[in-house]
């Protein structure tokens, strides 16, 4: 497969990502960060993320897990994930943390329980979408063509 | 004695006496009867005509002969020889015989003689009676002349009084009249009042009642009647002793009125009102009316009737005329006073304007300054009412003169480029924490192909929707509001609701179409015309609000619609049940809008750095790894020379004279930011050496905002930044010391 192929596979997943909402313009913004003083400022963003979230959302079960569930640290962690998605720009993840924390206002267990759920089915999904799209624009990169960029 | 003379012997003895008057009367005979043709052949020749000559020839000869005969025989009377008797005996023969032929002759021509002279009577007879008739149309020629001179008279003057005047002064000269008068009826109808006579100057309110059966029977036929000398009509005059008053005629004169006249109706006979005609002629005069006279009558009496109503019309026309004139200067003086009214009326607003705003505004500023210093909390609890009372009073004056301005016609639109997805998510920010109070969900729907970017009146559409979102929020008590926006095609835009409304998209405009639905408490299907209406208030909302309003949201709402070409409508399907208030206005393309979504641009090379961005000294405290990297990444991206900490502890160690700008995460709870802003600022008191303090946090709103501003931040963004965003804010800060346009 050629640059030029490469290229536009990339922009339909990207397009396709964007449509099914997992990915805002956030991570566009991230793209065009990227550049020759920092070339893998994507990637580090990315797997410092995941890392971030794995971390959280362990705490998250162990703190729902407890006898008498500490809401306050519950609420606290979700915070710290919603922001982190908001800036890569992870919608869906983002979206799934403000009704969370929502559900953490009144201190409803159960949909908690549920939100957790939900929250780890999508950042599996969302881990998975970006390691496809992080190999793909490596594979692009080492044929010598550059990233495109998108425009929201 | 035999005498051998040849001679004659008369047959009687020779009485001497007789004999000589014998031949005398024999000589005058002969004498007559010889002048006789003479005579005729002189006046023959002397006459022209004279048809038959042959006949006095014929004649002529006999006389001759007959007087030639008498001639002779006075030769006889004595001795005469035979040659005298024998011309004697010729001549009476000849005699004899042209006599004869003459008796035979005449027979024939008698009688032609005498049926010469019964043509000659006959002529005569004729040409009498062609004088006659002669004399007769002369004068009706005579007659026909007056009456056309009567008319020109009468129709050269519009002037009721003039005509009937003239009448009577010409109809009494033309025909010789001793008295003629008028009798119009009153106003009642009931009576006829003797108005103009000929002679009388001033006939004194002279009435006779009306349904006298002399006066119907002239009022029921058309021609001049001839009525009796004794009748109440024509006894006007006081009788002067003569023995026998002339004859009096009288006639109707039809008096006709506008409102007699319908289109394509004509007047009925039973609504007509006569007036009187009454005609004298000269007592003592044997005088009788004439068929002719009388037609002239007639005739006249036309004329004055269209005479008189052609004179209606010009009073009527007249008076209308007049009328408008007045209208014209009571309506040009109403004109003047409404003017001066309005006048007054923006005097009065232009005034009012500055002179309510300026004591509002201190108001406001001097309680919010009042409440930043230490109050003990009933104080700090009336002064909260008193801001609250005092922002209430300056959106009511706001409201009031925008509308009075509105109706004017003098607000002028603004027209700028704005971004109109981040419009909408500021409403959305502003909106939310009083919905979640109220335990309300909102959503917002923009469609994809919502334009990001739109050029309009920012402020105003924003208030429109603020406006409307707000209503919703008031008026619900739970359940979901949500707020859909989409570009308007055509097909939609033909809306049942709207049918007089045919918004039509082109290359530079788009409709944008906004519906926000509730399902709060719903409006009553009566209530829904009023909404719009100025200070209406909803009876049922009125019941349901908490907050109180001036009643002029909507109504300022849908003048802005209006002025942006756009229309705005609500529905309800009734109490209870909620209700969707939809706009639409028409908003601008900017020209640097591009088409396709997706663009593939080559990488942007090397640092694209805002000049004085160059290595500038930043701060940025943020707990969460993920969005500090990422806030450093941009700050990289731009040039700067970026410091990260993850706590406030270490943003105090790491701040010095050398960082310009720190940013600051501060929606993590746990985490004071507003505590580290404090800190900071008392810590570099005097102003240029201070770093810029902005704070970063994920939603805005006004309490937000103020307690940064309370702190003393300089400026306020909201997550997630963009590069443009970050580069802006930067720019402001620099340049002004401060950006709280980011929001």
């Amino acid at each position: 497969m050629d640059v030029g192929q490469m290229q536009k596979r990339l922009l339909d997943y990207m397009n396709s990502l964007l449509k099914e909402g997992i990915l805002d313009s956030q991570f566009a913004q991230l793209q065009q960060l990227q550049d020759e003083s920092n070339p893998d400022f994507v990637a580090e963003v990315v797997n410092l993320f995941f890392t971030d979230s794995e971390n959280l959302i362990n705490d998250l079960s162990n703190a729902l897990g407890q006898q008498n569930v500490d809401f306050k640290k519950v609420d606290s962690c979700v915070h710290q994930l919603k922001g982190s998605s908001a800036s890569i720009g992870a919608q869906r993840l983002k979206n799934t943390c403000i009704s969370f924390r929502k559900f953490c206002d009144e201190q409803n267990l159960q949909a908690c329980l549920m939100c957790l759920q939900e929250m780890q089915q999508e950042y599996l999904l969302l881990r998975s979408k970006l390691d496809v799209l992080l190999q793909v624009e490596k594979q692009i990169v080492a044929a010598g063509g550059s990233i495109p960029i998108m425009e929201f | 004695m035999m005498e051998s003379c040849n001679c004659i012997e008369p047959q009687w003895p020779a009485d001497e006496l007789l004999m000589k008057y014998q031949y005398i009367s024999d000589f005058f005979i002969a004498l007559a009867y010889f002048s006789i043709p003479l005579e005729l052949i002189y006046f023959v020749k002397k006459s022209a005509v004279f048809p038959y000559r042959w006949v006095l020839v014929q004649f002529g000869a006999f006389i001759v002969l007959c007087g030639a005969t008498h001639l002779i025989n006075l030769w006889t009377f004595s001795m005469h020889s035979r040659t005298v008797e024998v011309v004697m005996t010729s001549a009476k023969v000849l005699t004899a015989a042209v006599s004869c032929v003459t008796a035979l002759m005449l027979v024939h021509i008698i009688p032609d003689l005498l049926s010469v002279k019964t043509r000659e009577l006959f002529l005569k007879n004729k040409a009498a009676e062609l004088d006659r008739e002669m004399g007769l149309i002369r004068t009706q020629e005579e007659t026909g002349r007056h009456v056309r001179m009567l008319t020109h008279e009468i129709r050269s003057t519009l002037d009721r009084h003039t005509i009937l005047k003239t009448t009577l002064v010409e109809l009494g000269r033309t025909l010789a009249l001793e008295e003629c008068a008028l009798w119009m009826p009153t106003r009642t109808g009931l009576e006829l009042q003797l108005s103009y006579t000929l002679h009388q100057q001033n006939p004194v309110g002279y009435t006779v009642p009306i349904h006298l059966p002399v006066i119907n029977q002239v009022f029921s036929s058309n021609r001049a009647v001839k009525i009796s000398p004794n009748s109440p009509v024509a006894r006007i005059r006081p009788l002067a002793g003569k023995y026998m008053p002339g004859e009096v005629v009288a006639v109707r004169v039809p008096l006709l009125h506008l409102s007699n006249f319908q289109i394509n109706d004509w007047p009925e006979l039973s609504t007509k009102r006569y007036a009187l005609m009454v005609l004298m002629l000269p007592s003592d005069s044997a005088r009788q009316w004439h068929v002719h006279e009388l037609e002239l009558v007639e005739v006249v009496a036309d004329q004055v009737a269209v005479a008189l109503s052609h004179a209606a019309i010009l009073e009527e026309s007249m008076r209308a005329r007049d009328l408008l004139m007045e209208q014209n200067v009571a309506l040009d003086l109403a004109r003047r006073e409404a003017e001066t009214a309005i006048r007054a009326r923006n005097d009065f607003l232009a005034v009012m304007n500055h002179e309510m705003r300026t004591p509002m505004h201190a108001i406001i500023a001097l309680s919010s300054l009042l409440q930043e210093t230490e109050l003990t909390p009933e104080q700090r609890l009336m002064v909260e009412t008193i801001m609250k009372s005092s922002n209430l009073l300056a959106t009511l004056i706001n409201d009031v003169l925008d509308l009075s301005r509105l109706e004017d016609g003098s607000l002028q639109l603004d027209d700028e480029t704005f971004n109109l997805h981040a419009l909408f998510r500021e409403v959305l920010n502003l909106i939310k924490p009083v919905a979640s109070v109220k335990k309300l969900h909102l959503t917002l729907n923009l469609a994809p192909d919502l334009p990001e970017v739109a050029v309009g009146d920012e402020k105003r559409l924003m208030q429109i929707i603020l406006n409307i979102v707000g209503n919703a929020v008031k008026f619900s008590k739970g359940g979901t509001i949500s707020i859909t926006s989409f570009v308007a095609k055509a097909e939609y835009l033909r809306d049942a609701k709207t049918p007089e409304f045919f918004p039509v998209p082109s290359d530079t405009h788009f409709y944008l179409r906004v519906q926000v639905k509730d399902s709060g408490s719903g409006i009553s299907p009566q209530d829904l015309p009023k909404l719009f209406t100025k200070f209406a208030q909803n009876q049922a909302r009125l019941a349901a609000r908490s907050s109180s309003g001036s009643g002029l949201g909507l109504a300022i709402c849908k003048r802005f619609v209006n002025l942006m070409d756009g229309y705005i409508w609500i529905e309800s399907e009734g109490l209870g049940k909620g209700c969707t208030a939809t706009f639409i206005v028409k908003l601008g393309i900017p020209e640097q809008l591009k088409e396709s979504k997706f663009l593939v641009l080559p990488k942007v090379p090397g640092n694209h750095v805002h000049a004085n961005l160059a290595g500038l000294k930043v701060l940025v405290m943020d707990d969460n790894s993920v969005s500090r990297a990422v806030t450093k990444g941009l700050l990289l991206h731009l040039g700067c020379d970026v410091t990260t900490v993850s706590s406030s502890s270490e943003c105090l160690h790491a701040v010095s004279e050398e960082q310009k700008v720190v940013f600051m995460d501060i929606c993590l709870p746990g985490m004071d930011g507003y505590e580290v802003a404090v800190q900071i600022r008392e810590r570099f008191a005097k102003r240029h050496e201070r770093p810029l303090i902005v704070a970063l946090t994920g939603h805005v709103d006004k309490m937000t905002k103020e307690n940064c501003m309370r702190v003393g931040m300089d400026g306020v963004i909201l997550k997630p930044v963009s590069l443009d965003k970050m580069r802006t804010v930067l720019s402001d800060l620099l340049k002004h010391r401060v950006s709280f346009e980011a929001i």
